[in-house]
C-alpha cells in the first residue's frame, strides 16, 4: 500500500513537472514567432483587442495532441477566451459543425460529397512513417505491400524481398490517433494482425528498432536513428513530401466549418492565429506537418 | 496535570479518529465509484457476454467486448508467476531464517529489500530491453513479448513479498519445538522442514496469497514486456492481461469503450477483494 501510495504521489509530481514543462515551452515559441513575424502579427495586435467568451471544437481524437498544444498556448495570446475540445471522432466532429454545436469541428480527413454546408480549413498534415528494424534489408514498399503485411497476407519477408524471417507487426493501442490513421490510409480498418500493441510511439520505436523482423508505424516527427523510414512507393517520408502530397501515408488535420453561421469573434481570432506561421512550431511540436508558410 | 491535558487528548483522540475514517472512506468511495461506473457497460453488454466472450474489439465498426482473454491471462500469469517464484522464495526464506551465517543472511535481506524497493516500470524496461529479445533469440521466435516474459518478470517481482514474509514466520517459530526435535535425533535439516515449515505454513500460505496479489494487480512492468494483443493465452503469444487492457486503452477511450474498461476494473477489484479476503482469513488462523 505504501509503495502505490508513493508511486501515485511521485507520478502526480511528475505531471506536474511536465505541465510546468509544457507551460514554459509553449510561452517560449509563442512569444519568439510573434517577434519574428512582424508582418502578420503587428496587422493583427491592433485588431485583437483582448476578445473573450468560449469556442467550442469537438472532433478528431487524433487531433488531441495538435490541438491540446494549441489551446494551451492560446491561452497567452487571448487570456479571455476558453477554447474547449472533446474527442469524440472526425465524422461527430462534421456533424457538429453542422448542427452547430461546436463552433469549429475538427476532422483528421477530408470532407466527403455529401457532407455539405461545412468548409474545411487545413490546419497541419500528419505524415505517418513506416519504421523497419535497420538491419532490414527492405527499403521500400507500396502501400498495397504495407497493408498486406499488416494484415497478416504477408507473413514472410522474403515475400516482400526481404530476409527469409517471419513478419512482426508492431502498432498502437485501440483509439490511438496514428492507429487510426495507419489503418485508414491502407484500408486495413480492424483487420490488422498485431504481434504487439503498445501505448507510445517510444516503444513503438524501441520495439522496431530492438527486433530485426519488426514493422512498425509512428508519427514522422518522432522517428530516429535508431530505426529505418522506409520509402513508400519510392517516396521517402519528409516534412516536404508530406506537404506537397508524394508521400501516400499522410491525412489532413481540418477545421471544420459551418458555411450559414458566423463564426463569433473568438472562434474567428481562434481559426485565424491556429493557421498563421505563429501556431506552426506549435504544430510540429505535437507531431503533425504545419501547412503555413 | 491530567485535568490540563484533556482537552488536547480529545483534540488528538478525533483527529487519530479522523485519519482512521480517511483511510474507510478512501476504500468505501472506491468500491462505490467502480461498482456504479462498472455496472452499465456490463447491463448493456450482457454479463455471460462480458465475462465469457472470447472476441475483444473495442474500437471495431462492430465493437466486441469479451474479456475472457483477459481474465484467463492474468490466471495464467499469476498461477505462473507463482510455480516459478515460490519455489525460490520459500528456499531463500528457510536459508534465511534458518541456514544462513548472519553475515551473509544481512547482505542478502538487504538485497531482497533493494529488489523490492524497484519500481515495477525499470522492471518493465529492463524486460522490455533484455528479456525480451533474450527470449525471440532463445526460443527462435519472430517475437519476444510474450506471456512468458510477464511470468519471469512478475515472478522476480514477488519474489520480496514472499521471502520476508515467509521469513517472518518461519523466525516466529518457537525455540523449544525445534530444541525438542533436535534433542530427539534429528538433523538440522530435518529438523526445518519437518517442524519448522509445519509450524510456520500458515505464514508461508500468506506470502504466497500476498504474491498473488502483487502478480494480478501489477500493471506497468506488463504492460511493457507481455505485447498487450487481445489473444486468448499461451505460453508464446502476445497476451493482454486485465490491468493492461484498462491501462493501455484508458487515454483515448470514450462512449461504452471506456465504460467497458470500468467494468474490466470492477472484475479486477472483485478478484483483488477475494485475494485479501483469503489472506485475511490465513492470516486469522495464524493468531488463533
Amino acid at each position: 500500500m505504501k509503495k502505490r501510495t508513493l508511486a501515485l504521489m511521485l507520478s502526480a509530481a511528475l505531471c506536474v513537472g511536465m505541465l510546468a514543462g509544457c507551460g514554459g515551452g509553449n510561452t517560449g515559441s509563442a512569444n519568439t514567432p510573434s517577434g519574428n513575424t512582424p508582418a502578420t502579427t503587428e496587422s493583427e495586435t491592433p485588431a485583437t483587442t483582448q476578445l473573450s467568451g468560449t469556442v467550442v471544437t469537438n472532433g478528431s481524437t487524433s487531433m488531441e495532441s495538435v490541438m491540446g498544444s494549441l489551446i494551451e498556448a492560446f491561452k497567452e495570446v487571448q487570456p479571455g477566451v476558453q477554447v474547449q475540445y472533446t474527442g469524440s471522432g472526425s465524422g461527430a466532429g462534421i456533424t457538429s459543425a453542422q448542427d452547430g454545436t461546436a463552433d469549429i469541428g475538427l476532422a483528421s480527413r477530408d470532407l466527403k460529397d455529401d457532407e455539405t454546408g461545412v468548409k474545411q480549413i487545413t490546419v497541419a498534415k500528419d505524415g505517418i512513417a513506416i519504421i523497419v528494424n535497420p538491419q532490414n534489408p527492405v527499403a521500400d514498399l507500396t502501400v498495397e505491400q504495407i497493408a498486406q503485411l499488416a494484415t497478416g497476407e504477408v507473413t514472410n519477408w522474403s515475400e516482400v524481398g526481404g530476409n527469409d524471417a517471419e513478419v512482426v507487426f508492431i502498432g498502437r493501442e485501440a483509439g490511438s490517433g496514428t492507429r487510426d490513421g495507419f489503418e485508414t490510409i491502407t484500408g486495413t480498418t480492424d483487420n490488422c494482425k498485431y504481434q504487439n500493441e503498445l501505448t507510445s510511439t517510444g516503444e513503438v520505436i524501441a520495439n522496431v528498432a530492438s527486433n530485426p523482423n519488426a514493422i512498425g508505424y509512428a508519427s514522422l516527427s518522432a522517428v530516429d536513428d535508431t530505426v529505418k523510414a522506409i520509402t513508400v512507393g519510392g517516396v521517402a517520408p519528409t516534412e516536404e513530401t508530406v506537404l506537397d502530397g508524394t508521400y501516400a501515408i499522410q491525412r489532413n488535420f481540418n477545421f471544420i466549418l459551418s458555411e450559414s453561421t458566423e463564426l463569433s469573434d473568438a472562434a474567428q481570432a481562434f481559426v485565424e492565429w491556429a493557421t498563421s506561421a505563429d501556431a506552426a512550431d506549435l504544430i510540429a511540436g505535437a507531431g503533425a506537418v504545419p501547412v503555413a508558410e | 496535570m491530567k485535568q490540563k491535558l484533556r482537552p488536547l487528548e480529545v483534540v488528538m483522540n478525533l483527529l487519530f479518529f479522523l485519519c482512521g475514517f480517511i483511510a474507510v472512506v478512501f476504500v468505501l468511495f472506491i468500491s462505490i465509484y467502480l461498482i456504479i461506473s462498472g455496472l452499465p457497460a456490463i447491463k448493456e453488454i450482457g454479463l455471460v457476454e462480458f465475462l465469457f466472450g472470447t472476441k475483444w474489439a473495442s474500437t471495431a465498426s462492430e465493437p466486441s467486448f469479451g474479456i475472457l482473454p483477459f481474465i484467463l491471462t492474468s490466471i495464467y500469469g499469476t498461477a505462473g508467476a507463482i510455480v516459478l517464484g515460490v519455489p525460490v522464495g520459500f528456499m531463500t526464506a528457510v536459508f534465511l531464517a534458518k541456514i544462513a551465517p548472519p553475515k551473509l543472511a544481512t547482505a542478502v535481506r538487504t538485497a531482497v529489500d533493494l529488489l523490492a524497493g524497484i519500481p515495477s516500470v525499470v522492471y518493465g524496461l529492463i524486460g522490455m530491453m533484455v528479456l525480451v529479445p533474450a527470449v525471440r533469440e532463445l526460443f527462435h521466435l519472430p517475437d519476444g513479448a510474450s506471456l512468458f516474459c510477464a511470468i519471469i518478470v512478475l515472478a522476480i517481482m514477488i519474489l520480496p513479498s514472499i521471502i520476508s514474509v515467509s521469513e517472518t514466520a518461519l523466525k516466529a517459530v518457537p525455540k523449544e519445538y525445534e530444541e525438542a526435535s533436535l534433542a530427539l535425533g534429528a538433523t538440522h535439516i530435518e529438523t526445518v522442514f519437518r517442524v519448522s515449515v509445519p509450524a510456520a505454513s500458515s505464514g508461508i500460505a500468506a506470502s504466497i496469497v500476498l504474491g498473488i496479489g502483487r502478480a494480478i494487480g501489477e500493471a506497468m512492468a506488463v504492460i511493457m514486456v507481455a505485447g498487450n494483443v487481445a489473444n486468448m493465452p499461451s505460453l508464446f503469444s502476445s497476451v493482454r492481461f486485465l490491468t493492461t487492457a484498462v491501462a493501455s486503452e484508458m487515454s483515448y477511450a470514450s462512449g461504452l469503450q471506456r465504460q467497458a474498461l470500468f467494468s474490466i476494473a470492477l472484475v479486477l477489484f472483485l478478484f483483488i477483494m477475494l485475494i485479501n479476503v483469503i489472506l485475511n482469513t490465513l492470516l486469522k488462523r495464524k493468531k488463533g
